[in-house]
């Protein structure tokens, strides 16, 4: 029996490496101008970890093959160089392995964390809430108006709880429920959490973050494709996580300066 | 590390009455069979639940007989609502983390044969021992009433992220007394584990038999032990965290909630806290939780691996070591699971990097497994195919979390299937795969029969295969953007996808269904398997040199004698292949 698992290890290391060898789960499109050195960088660590994965894996049923079912008594063997050996490949090879990894894979995250976004980004504030996303852009005065939770009137549309009466800056401010932004220009964006955590996923940006209540952040990207892309909650916020998603609507600049204006007319 | 401490009189008298002999027992080994029995049906409630949400996410129109029965809100006419989906998913999550990882490979296993393994009549605490199973079960028990509430049980998942938990009904069915009574169980938990490791500490320190010294330990006392003082340093946090959850959801305090939240249309009248927090604790026992459920079943599988082989692991020291310095680093790496979370983002390097260096230690088991089985002469049985089992589910779990410890890859694949695939394969099915092990090794001490080979077996090649169709697409499906935690996958972008979903669904009714021959062969054997000699498996430690099932005080009153490490295989002893840890013969290896 120790045989037929040694051979059923190797078909189930083969047929588990398979899809990754044939790429018949692919990565989505990557829209942005940062996601393809996530994309590299998964691309190499997926390489090591196939090579251990399925290494590891033949080297047990392969042993197994050989020393299973051995007749009783039979001659024990030590490993050539003993503990010391594996220890030591351990040590140099992992250890290389997470040197690279650990200070040189970061520069897609220090891309994605440390540079700061460009002074002329397009700044939008999103709003997460059970179980909807809202964009707002700050309107013509380039400024947003201050949020007021006691003002929120979903009845209304007071999605952000803008005070409308006394505050100017908030008057020409645009919300939308689809995240639409200009091709190749950068978005700066703010993340505003109404209720309780939510997060933001678009899989093709290659950007995920958080909503944190009581704590705003923000993330900038640029979209390089003109396209439709699916936005979801990927912090469960109860019981309409499942369905709370928004659109990314990339247009062309045209486009996006149309929209923009249609929307400051409503 | 010197001579093993002389054991203390910390005995009880013999148990007398039926109360005494099987509910409030004082002794070690009731107690391991208590927990055992306790995991027993925390694995199968879990389990159900988790077939009932993987039939629900693909046919979600499935009418489920009687589940009505239990939530007529949550299943009106027996089809679930996609808030009872995410009830299920709470209950699967809390029952398995806490009901079965940690009490089946640590607190059922490691109360059974830690004592007997070091030479000890008991544990150092009896009472203490006897108090940490009968909270444990309240745990469980209060953590069960949430079922039958009419609320039903809370919809935030089993990490209870604030503030959707701390704000009370507002935040959805579930979260009024559910989550209550889910912050309550888990206060309980963390009292009995703490009882618990205490105990297991001072037994280990303090009652090991002559000539017990620490390095002759077996691997899997050594795992018992360090785990326990992850487990104590673990749950003392998450204990002082639940009472704060507890206190902003019932006597208005604000630590995990901010100001101005408005919920279900309502300003919440809370201001200051801070949901990081929350995750913070949460985590900081969270991630050591891991290796509390692994750990105890890495030295299980050591143990087991060694006596199937018929020679020593080419160095238990390195493993003792290695599972050391996991449980070390195991506090080091808490804010992986935060890396987006929002806290600063130069402190996903600081937290990266101790994640990668995790690998170093667990590469360093695997060679040293893998080594030792080169030149061995490995004996084929239910215990020895899970332990080996065991090899292939760590490694296949153990690789991706290579890509989630890298916080730019965990942009893409956070919260997604890839995730859930990782911790199941490595925390869940590994560990009971120790479990597994564990249990077709140690019956025959525990019964005195064996269980049916045969049965093992088959249990063995479907649960294998299986577990592999269920976890390994759920990378896939990571990779291709799947989220987790939906109980249906409404848009087109996961239409192409449900197929492969289904191929899951069907692996978990077939793997699930192999856990019956398991209980079937558990119970069946007890009573009627095969009668078992006192050392079937001609093994080396102390527990195989007692009675099959071992005496109310283990060693009949006398006190063991230790004179050899507990790996003493491959030599010439006067019994065969072997000499036991209590044989004062003199071991002489056999010619290599």
């Amino acid at each position: 029996m120790g045989k037929l698992f040694a051979v059923a290890l190797v078909i189930i290391a083969l047929v588990s490496a398979y899809p990754i060898l044939m790429n018949k789960y692919p990565l989505p499109e990557d829209i942005s101008t940062h996601g393809h050195q996530i994309d590299e960088q998964l691309h190499d660590t997926m390489i090591e970890a196939g090579i251990a994965f399925v290494g590891a894996q033949l080297v047990l049923a392969f042993f197994l093959f050989s020393y299973s079912g051995r007749k009783p008594g039979s001659r024990l063997k030590s490993f050539p160089g003993g503990a010391k050996v594996l220890v030591m490949f351990a040590f140099v090879i992992v250890g290389l392995e997470v040197l690279a990894l650990g200070v040189v894979g970061q520069k897609a995250w220090a891309t994605v964390y440390f540079t700061p976004p460009k002074a002329d980004a397009l700044e939008i504030q999103a709003q997460a809430e059970q179980f909807a996303f809202y964009f707002r852009y700050p309107g013509p005065d380039g400024k947003f108006g201050s949020i007021h939770p006691d003002k929120i009137d979903e009845g209304n549309q007071n999605y952000f709880g803008l005070d409308l009466a006394n505050d100017v800056e908030a008057r020409d401010d645009i919300v939308s429920g689809e995240l639409v932004v200009p091709v190749n220009r950068e978005i700066h964006m703010f993340l505003h959490g109404k209720d309780v955590g939510h997060s933001f996923y678009v899989r093709e940006l290659r950007i995920q973050q958080d909503f944190v209540p009581g704590l705003d952040l923000s993330v900038h990207f640029t979209p390089t494709k003109i396209g439709r892309y699916e936005i979801v909650c990927t912090q469960l916020c109860g019981l309409g996580h499942y369905n709370m998603k928004a659109y990314l609507n990339v247009m062309s600049l045209t486009d996006f300066e149309k929209w923009l204006k249609d929307q400051s007319a409503q | 590390m010197g001579e093993g401490s002389v054991q203390q009189a910390h005995v009880h008298a013999p148990p007398e009455g039926f109360i005494r002999k099987y509910v409030f027992s004082l002794d070690h080994k009731v107690i391991g069979k208590q927990y055992f029995a306790l995991a027993l049906v925390a694995v199968f409630t879990g389990m159900i639940l988790s077939w009932l949400m993987r039939i629900h996410m693909v046919w979600p129109n499935t009418k489920f007989p009687g589940l009505e029965l239990l939530s007529k809100v949550g299943a009106p006419g027996g089809i679930m609502t996609p808030e009872y989906y995410l009830s299920l998913l709470t209950m699967h999550g809390t029952l398995m983390v806490f009901f079965v990882l940690t009490n089946a490979p640590f607190a059922a296993f490691g109360n059974y044969f830690l004592p007997i393994q070091i030479g000890a009549e008991d544990m150092a605490f009896p009472r203490f021992n006897m108090m940490s199973f009968w909270t444990t079960f309240l745990a469980w028990f209060v953590l069960m009433l949430a079922f039958v509430i009419p609320d039903g049980p809370p919809i935030a998942g089993w990490t209870e992220y604030a503030p959707l938990s701390a704000v009370g009904k507002d935040a959805g069915p579930g979260m009024a007394w559910g989550a209550s009574l889910w912050g309550l169980s888990i206060a309980i938990f963390c009292i009995a584990s703490l009882l618990g490791a205490l105990n297991f500490i001072a037994t280990t320190l303090d009652l090991r038999a002559k000539g017990m010294t620490l390095m002759r330990m077996p691997i899997c006392t050594w795992a018992w032990f360090i785990t326990s003082c992850i487990a104590l340093l673990a749950f003392a946090v998450l204990l002082p965290a639940c009472i704060l959850l507890i206190l902003d959801r019932h006597a208005g305090t604000s630590f995990f909630i901010p100001g101005g939240l408005v919920i279900s249309d309502r300003l919440q009248p809370h201001s200051g806290g801070s949901p990081l927090l929350w995750q913070h604790l949460f985590w900081f026992f969270g991630h050591p939780e891991v290796y509390i459920a692994i750990l105890p079943s890495i030295g299980i599988v050591s143990h087991i691996l060694i006596n199937s082989m018929r020679k020593p692991l080419l160095s238990s020291k390195v493993i003792i070591y290695s599972m050391m310095s996991i449980g070390f680093l195991s506090y080091m790496v808490w804010g992986h699971h935060m890396f987006l979370s929002g806290m600063n983002p130069m402190s996903a390097l600081a937290f990266s990097f101790p994640t990668l260096t995790i690998t170093i230690p667990a590469t360093v088991m695997t060679l040293i497994w893998l080594g030792s089985l080169y030149g061995a002469n490995i004996q084929i049985n239910s215990a020895s195919l899970f332990a080996l089992g065991f090899i292939s589910m760590f490694v296949a779990g153990g690789v991706s979390g290579f890509f989630l410890a890298q916080p730019a890859i965990d942009i893409y694949l956070h919260a997604t299937y890839f995730v859930v695939g990782h911790f199941h394969m490595v925390m869940g099915v590994a560990s009971l795969f120790g479990v597994f092990a564990a249990t077709y090794f140690w019956f025959p001490k525990m019964t005195g029969r064996f269980m049916n080979e045969g049965l093992g077996k088959l249990h063995f090649w479907i649960t294998f295969v299986g577990t592999y169709c269920i976890f390994m697409p759920f990378h896939y499906l990571g990779l291709i953007g799947n989220v987790r935690r939906y109980q249906s996958f409404v848009d087109d972008y996961m239409a192409p996808y449900i197929p492969l979903h289904k191929f899951i669904t069907i692996s978990a009714l077939i793997t699930g269904a192999a856990q019956l021959i398991f209980l079937y062969n558990l119970i069946y054997s007890r009573f009627k398997g095969k009668l078992a000699p006192d050392n079937p498996w001609n093994a080396t430690s102390l527990e195989w040199s007692i009675p099959s099932p071992p005496p109310w005080n283990n060693f009949g009153g006398k006190h063991p004698v230790v004179y050899h490490d507990p790996y003493q295989y491959g030599v010439k002893g006067s019994k065969g292949d072997f000499v036991m840890q209590d044989s004062p013969e003199q071991v002489i290896v056999s010619g290599d």
